[in-house]
């Protein structure tokens, strides 16, 4: 393992010295901006609140599907197509329904898209025994285009001089904001019981056991008896559903409307990946591993204006953290090497 | 005639288990010299440490009179020595030239399928075989399948092929032109060991016979000196205690708790494991299947707690109908399963003890309700079971990986036997333990007998069997070669039925 | 018909970048490892051509300095994956981000410049001549006709010399080929580093001879797109070049066929989605006939104690 301790402590100084190579600005003077913006601030902090929201969800419904070594790399369309599922009740189904009613439908719609979104990988891998990495990858793209097929297409508002959005969604369907912030917080509040539930369900309760059971040793899952196919259904369709709520959570708290897709996600199902495995699979610790994360986009929106950085920088961070994570064996590091056939 | 290959005074151990005890072994040009006892002899190591898969910690090896040091395949490659093993190491996907050119040097960067090509046509005119060279592994028989790894050996220069147990895939009518293949190698001078436990086939065709027992050399005999009888003899060791027959109760029932009725199973690979077996085990009995490693049983237990489904027959546990049903009900009819591979099946290491123990319960009350595991009921159940069976934790909380192998194994049986099962089945599992672990297992199980449980007694160790089994069954090639009540049969009988010399013959 | 000789001339510039990519992604899954950071190491290869160029004011320069980021990139990903035995889907993930950001940050000069030294097309004399095939695949620049050959050399290589059989037997049983003797972390180096080579050149030619330019993130996605075409192709080199071509052409199209109404999100879909169609086509094809993806694409091979 000490291996794995020189390469990440090398891999962080190399990637330091890089930024500061190519860009001229020094790192601690990067690091202070990341963190004065984000946290030095009333404002960054609720901007570091706010984006910390859609990672939390995504994180939590990942941590559940990676303790079960089933990768979900899909939680970035299954978001976006719970904003999708949103979208579609607020402004064409019940745009005139009471705000409580409607807020609720919209976010079971966002969650039952996500979940469906993800059921796609999840039904070929047991029925076709392909790799859900790919097939969820591929769900990704295929979501963005849906996504700005509709904004540019059937869903474009005509009040927006041709612009790729759809109409603002009804006052109704907006989620509540925390005085003059962005904080949408029943959607935090969502978020922050959810990762109690899901941590109490994880811990506790027969799907956590066998969730445990099946990413640790599939062998003895089968001894046991264990219905592998449903629960693989289930874990996908739980951390689709949360990723959905997320996408919910950006249409109708921040936007107000739906967007392009780079527009409502700058990749916080990827990121969430990082989170989920930093926060080692547990909810709990994914939420202030999300904060952190959160500040790390504000900071890195932040160093752009103020440092003239590129907005990629925080892409950099986030992969040397990634490499991080990946070389402390954060990952599900097997006892026994068995020949798994990941099948594609 | 010169000896080509000399193995003297060699001694390999692993652990506390001596493999090869001062063995001497020699091989001589132009012989098929079978190499024979049964598991846990010695043969396989010895083999693979004259292939270079593992170093001996004493003796020398000569080839041609000279002192070699053989530290890896390529080393034994390069003196002319080449191993078949029993898993064929072929990839099913790519065509047979395409196999035999891998690692193959000698046959050119560009276009190697014209030199191989060349050499397999090489191979079938002067044997006589026809091996079509761009057929794709997968749609080769066993035996055909064989005859690629023999080509391979064949095209790397090979001068003596370690053949091990290579008759164990294939049908008679294969086995036959296998053998006239290897003659036809003899004749031209290449050495052949044949390690097998199959006292036919050794005598049919091996020239000299060394047998092994217990990591020694018993003798080496020239195919004249002996006949079957001798054979089976020098194989197992007659000195058998019979110690704890007077142990065993008798309290075998009438009323029978698992009926197989002609059940065949493929195994991974697609050919017949089991073949058309028979037997039913009754109320109160300790039933031992003896027999050599991969003669069918694993694949017979898998289909019997529902791992594996049958292609032919069925099964019944108290005259139900459980063919083909998965292990969830198997369990749910009484039949607890104590598998072979411990750590790999039979539990999630990294959970605890605890967690461990309701592997097969966790759904039912009263460890479940509803939704949610009761975790304070599932502690005081594990410390309860814990302090029953004497296991050594720390505490119930410890990862199972934290457990001695014997422990892992009180794991097993505890969790198993607290459904008060009909029927148990044991897959080796005294396996890799000391002798304290395999008494107190030993006690576990006549316990369960006494209280008129059914036993299925999986063991390669002929003591063990011996000792706590009411009527033992042998397993050779996929059939039953013989039942045998356990008073009535002597060692010698089990062992010849082990190697083949059976009721079916 | 000028219009489709026209659309398909097109087509194989926009398809010349994955096509690239794709050879070399198919040799990295053949030995066993997933590179999900092809885009990372696209677009490094697209920053690196373009900065070089300027530098150097030459654009070969340029397109073997992309080649070399590339290969040096994807080095990364093998330590990981064949020394390390990290989780492959995270190193995969981590260098995409890696390399998005180090471009990002690398280009941000090059934002808006001109490049000084641009490929141009070059009409092979004589073939150009041929009906249709001739304008549409011999009037393009030297880096597609570069492209033609490596796509040969690839697939010549993959089935017809001794290192062929070596890779492909390591992707479909590193256990089999480990006990003849291969030596597969050197052959997984090779591939992958060969394979980072291959995406960088794709990355150059979007930033050299495609566009010509630099912006941030112009890769847009298509190391992705690479990653379909390499399993869409069945990891064979022959329809990898179909693939790219395909897929590069329904690029083309789309702003052929936004007039018509057909819109270009749609389109843009539809790699993705026929990926998936193949795949679960291709698995029973694969339970069948054993053909389709290295067997063990994806694991970590560790040699197992035999006892």
């Amino acid at each position: 393992m000490s291996k794995n301790i020189w390469v990440s402590l090398s891999v962080i100084v190399l990637g330091v010295l890089a930024i500061y190579l190519i860009s001229g600005v020094r790192p601690d003077i990067i690091f202070k901006s990341i963190i004065v913006s984000a946290f030095g601030s009333i404002y960054g902090i609720t901007e570091t609140l706010t984006k910390s929201i859609p990672l939390m969800l995504c994180g939590i419904g990942l941590s559940a599907a990676f303790k079960s070594s089933i990768w979900n790399i899909g939680a970035e369309g299954q978001l976006l197509m719970g904003a999708v599922g949103a979208t579609w009740i607020a402004l064409y189904v019940m745009p005139n329904a009471p705000r409580l009613i409607l807020l609720t439908v919209m976010f079971l719609a966002g969650a039952i898209f996500g979940a469906l979104w993800a059921f796609v990988p999840a039904i070929l891998k047991i029925k076709f025994n392909l790799n859900e990495i790919i097939i969820s990858l591929m769900m990704n793209y295929i979501a963005i285009e849906i996504v700005n097929y509709l904004v540019y297409g059937p869903w474009r508002s005509p009040f927006e001089w041709g612009f790729p959005y759809s109409t603002k969604f009804p006052s109704n369907a907006q989620i509540p904001r925390f005085l003059d912030t962005r904080i949408h917080y029943p959607t935090l509040l969502l978020a922050l019981f959810l990762a109690v539930f899901v941590h109490i369900l994880l811990k506790r309760s027969k799907l956590g056991y066998e969730i445990k059971v099946i990413g640790e040793n599939m062998e003895a899952a089968k001894y046991a008896g264990l219905n592998i196919s449903r629960i693989i259904v289930v874990i996908l369709l739980l951390s689709g559903g949360l990723a959905g709520l997320a996408g919910v959570g950006e249409v109708a708290g921040i936007h107000h409307r739906l967007r392009v897709a780079s527009g409502i996600s700058p990749g916080y199902g990827y990121t969430a990946i990082i989170v989920a495995w930093l926060g080692k699979l547990n909810p709990l610790l994914i939420i202030p591993v999300s904060l952190l994360f959160g500040g790390l986009l504000v900071g890195g929106d932040s160093i752009q204006v103020s440092l003239g950085l590129p907005g990629a920088t925080i892409n950099f961070i986030n992969g040397l953290v990634l490499i991080f994570v990946m070389a402390q064996g954060f990952s599900n590091n097997r006892i026994f090497v068995k020949k798994g056939r990941n099948r594609v | 005639m010169e000896k080509l290959i000399q193995m003297k005074g060699i001694v390999k151990s692993f652990g506390n288990i001596v493999a090869n005890n001062r063995v001497d072994f020699d091989l001589r040009e132009g012989e098929i010299h079978g190499l024979l006892g049964e598991n846990g002899a010695g043969k396989t190591t010895l083999m693979n440490i004259l292939y270079g898969l593992y170093s001996p910690d004493a003796g020398e090896i000569y080839i041609d009179g000279n002192r070699v040091d053989i530290k890896s395949p390529s080393d034994a490659i390069n003196f002319g020595i080449s191993m078949v093993h029993q898993n064929f190491k072929l990839i099913q996907s790519h065509t047979v030239v395409e196999n035999v050119a891998l690692g193959l040097k000698g046959t050119g960067f560009f276009f190697p399928a014209r030199t191989v090509e060349r050499m397999i046509r090489e191979f079938s005119q002067k044997y006589g075989f026809k091996i079509d060279p761009h057929t794709p592994v997968w749609q080769l028989s066993a035996g055909e399948k064989q005859r690629v790894e023999i080509v391979k050996a064949f095209c790397r220069n090979a001068k003596v092929f370690i053949l091990d147990e290579p008759t164990s895939m294939l049908t008679p009518a294969e086995t036959r032109e296998l053998f006239k293949l290897l003659r036809l190698l003899r004749d031209e001078g290449k050495s052949i060991v044949l390690i097998t436990h199959k006292l036919d086939e050794v005598l049919e065709v091996c020239d000299r016979i060394t047998v092994l027992r217990g990591g020694k050399k018993i003798k080496t005999v020239d195919i004249d000196e002996v006949n079957k009888k001798d054979l089976a003899s020098m194989m197992f060791d007659q000195e058998i205690s019979f110690l704890g027959r007077e142990n065993r109760m008798r309290k075998v029932d009438k009323d029978v708790i698992l009926e197989i009725k002609n059940i065949s199973v493929l195994n991974d690979k697609n050919f017949l494991a089991v073949k058309d077996v028979s037997f039913d085990i009754h109320r109160g009995e300790i039933f031992g299947i003896a027999g050599v490693a991969g003669n069918g049983q694993k694949e017979l237990v898998e289909a019997i707690t529902g791992l594996r489904k049958v292609v032919n027959g069925n099964i019944y546990i108290l005259g139900k109908d459980v063919t083909n049903v998965g292990p969830r009900e198997i369990l749910d009819k009484g039949v607890a399963h104590v598998p072979e591979e411990r750590i790999r099946m039979g539990v999630v290491p990294s959970m605890s003890l605890e967690e461990n123990f309701i592997l097969r319960s966790y759904d039912k009350e009263p460890f479940s309700n509803g939704l949610f595991l009761r975790y304070d009921v599932i502690s005081d159940y594990a410390k309860e079971l814990i302090s029953r069976y004497k296991i050594s934790a720390l505490d119930e909380k410890s990862p199972a990986i934290t457990l001695s192998g014997g422990n892992i194994q009180k794991l097993i049986l505890a969790r198993e036997l607290a459904i008060s099962p009909v029927l148990i089945v044991a897959s080796h599992p005294t396996q890799g333990l000391d002798i304290k672990s395999i008494q107190q297992i030993h006690e576990l199980l006549l316990k369960q007998k006494g209280e008129g449980c059914a036993v299925l007694l999986i063991s390669e160790d002929i003591q063990e069997l011996l000792s706590l089994s009411d009527r033992i069954a042998v397993m050779f090639d996929g059939r039953i070669s013989g039942i045998r009540n356990t008073d009535e049969t002597t060692i010698e009988e089990i062992g010849m039925l082990m190697v083949g010399g059976g009721d079916r013959i | 018909m000028n219009l489709i000789v026209d659309i398909l001339r097109a087509a194989i510039p926009a398809g010349t970048p994955l096509l690239l990519g794709t050879l070399g992604e198919i040799y990295v899954e053949r030995s066993g490892i997933l590179n999900l950071g092809v885009e990372g190491i696209m677009i490094m290869g697209a920053v690196t051509a373009f900065g070089v160029t300027t530098l150097t004011s030459n654009v070969w320069l340029g397109i073997f300095a992309s080649a070399i980021a590339g290969g040096m990139m994807a080095l990364i990903h093998a330590f990981d994956c064949v020394t390390l035995k990290a989780n492959q889907t995270l190193s995969g993930l981590a260098l995409t981000m890696l390399g998005l950001g180090l471009s990002g940050l690398i280009g941000k000069r090059y934002i808006g410049m001109p490049l000084s030294s641009k490929l141009q097309n070059v009409p092979l004399k004589g073939l150009v001549n041929i009906p249709v095939i001739g304008p549409v695949l011999f009037d393009q620049d030297p880096l597609v006709y570069i492209s033609y050959i490596l796509a040969f050399l690839f697939w010549f290589f993959l089935f017809n010399t001794r290192f062929g059989i070596t890779l492909r037997s390591v992707g479909e049983s590193p256990e089999v080929a480990d006990s003849a003797g291969i030596n597969i972390p050197a052959i997984q180096y090779f591939a992958v580093f060969l394979g980072g080579i291959m995406s960088g050149l794709g990355g150059a030619y979007l930033s050299v001879a495609y566009a010509p330019v630099w912006i941030e993130g112009m890769t847009a996605g298509m190391g992705w797109i690479v990653l379909a075409i390499t399993i869409f192709s069945l990891w064979r080199p022959e329809r990898a070049i179909l693939g790219s071509y395909l897929f590069g052409g329904v690029r083309v199209l789309q702003y052929r066929l936004q007039p018509l109404g057909i819109s270009p999100n749609i389109l843009n879909m539809m790699p993705f989605v026929f990926t998936i169609l193949v795949l679960m086509i291709a698995s029973r094809e694969i339970s069948k006939k054993r053909i389709g993806a290295p067997a063990s694409l994806g694991v970590s091979y560790q040699r197992e104690k035999t006892l």
